[in-house]
C-alpha cells in the first residue's frame, strides 16, 4: 500500500459516510422558486384583502366566505407550486449526479420532517373549523421550523438553522398576530430565497 | 513505499468492505438493495463480502419480507464499529508517521 492510496482510500470513506448518511440532492434553486411563489401568494392575498374588505375592522374580515376560500385557494396554490417545483428539481439534480432519489436517506428525511409537517397541517385545519384564524400564520411557520430542524440530521446543516429561524420568526407572530401575514411572508419567502441562494451558491456551483 | 499492516485489520483489507463498514457505522441500518445502489457493485460480489463480515461478527442481519420481497436489513455489531476505527486510526497514524 502506498501513501497515496491511503490518502485516497480516507477520502473515499469520508465520502461515502457523508453520501450514504446526507441527502445531498436537495435543490437551493426550488427554495428561491417557493421563497418567489409564497411572496406572490402572500401579496396576492394582501391585495385581495384590501380590495374587498370595507375596512371595518381587520379582524373579523376572514369570516366571509368571499374573503375566506380565495385566500385559501392562493394558500394551496403556493403549497403545490412548492412541493412541486421541490420534487422535480430534486430528482433532476438526483439523476445529474447519478443516485437514486428514492434510497434509506431519503426516506429517513421524509419521516422526519413528515410527522411535524402532517401535525402541522391538521393542526392548521383544526383552527381553520374553529374560525382561530389568529394562530394560523404563526402554526404554519411554528411546525414548518420544527419539520426543517428534525429533517436537518439527514441533509444540509444549514437546515438547522432555517428551521430556527422559522420557529422565532412563528413565535414572533404569536406575540403580534396583526403581522401574522407579514411574518409568514418573511419566513415562507425572504428566508428560503436567502437560504436556497446561499445552498446554490454554496453547493451547487 | 511499504508500509507494515500489524494493525491493519484482515478482514478489511478488500475495499468493498472497508466501503461497507464506513457506510453501516453512519447509518443504524441499510438493506441490500440501497448499498448495492450506493456502491454499484454486484449482487454476487456484495454478498460474498457481506457474508464475509458477518462471519467476523462486524455485521448482524436481518430479514424480513417486504410484501413478497425478501428485504435484508444490514447493521454494524459493536465489534464491528470497534474494529472499524481502529483500523481507521490505524491508517491516520500511518499519515501523521509520513509527513
Amino acid at each position: 500500500m502506498k501513501e497515496k492510496d491511503v490518502y485516497a482510500e480516507l477520502s473515499s470513506i469520508r465520502n461515502l459516510m457523508e453520501r450514504s448518511s446526507k441527502f445531498i440532492s436537495l435543490s437551493g434553486l426550488a427554495g428561491v422558486l417557493a421563497g418567489i411563489y409564497a411572496l406572490a401568494g402572500a401579496g396576492l392575498g394582501y391585495v385581495f384583502v384590501k380590495n374587498i374588505s370595507t375596512l371595518e375592522g381587520a379582524e373579523s374580515y376572514l369570516n366571509e366566505p368571499m374573503i375566506f376560500w380565495p385566500l385559501f385557494m392562493i394558500a394551496l396554490a403556493v403549497l403545490v407550486c412548492s412541493i412541486v417545483t421541490a420534487c422535480w428539481l430534486t430528482i433532476i439534480k438526483a439523476r445529474s449526479r447519478g443516485e437514486s432519489v428514492w434510497n434509506p436517506v431519503s426516506r429517513r428525511l421524509l419521516t422526519a420532517t413528515g410527522v411535524p409537517l402532517v401535525t402541522g397541517g391538521l393542526f392548521i385545519i383544526i383552527l381553520l373549523m374553529k374560525g382561530e384564524y389568529d394562530l394560523i400564520a404563526s402554526g404554519c411557520l411554528i411546525f414548518y421550523g420544527l419539520a426543517l430542524f428534525s429533517g436537518s440530521h439527514y441533509t444540509y446543516v444549514d437546515i438547522k438553522w432555517l428551521g430556527i429561524f422559522q420557529i422565532l420568526l412563528g413565535l414572533l407572530a404569536l406575540v403580534v398576530p396583526v403581522y401574522g401575514l407579514i411574518l409568514w411572508a418573511i419566513g415562507f419567502g425572504i428566508l428560503h430565497i436567502v437560504y436556497g441562494s446561499i445552498m446554490h451558491i454554496k453547493y451547487e456551483r | 513505499m511499504k508500509i507494515s499492516l500489524e494493525h491493519f485489520d484482515k478482514a478489511f483489507e478488500n475495499r468493498l468492505r472497508l466501503q461497507i463498514m464506513s457506510v453501516l457505522t453512519v447509518n443504524e441500518s441499510y438493506d441490500f438493495n440501497s448499498l448495492k445502489d450506493l456502491l454499484h457493485v454486484t449482487d454476487g460480489n456484495l454478498a460474498s463480502h457481506l457474508k464475509a463480515l458477518e462471519k467476523e461478527v462486524y455485521i448482524s442481519v436481518f430479514k424480513s419480507f417486504v410484501g413478497r420481497k425478501p428485504n435484508t436489513q444490514y447493521s454494524a455489531t459493536q465489534k464491528g464499529k470497534e474494529a472499524f476505527k481502529k483500523h481507521l486510526q490505524a491508517l491516520e497514524n500511518l499519515i501523521r508517521q509520513q509527513k
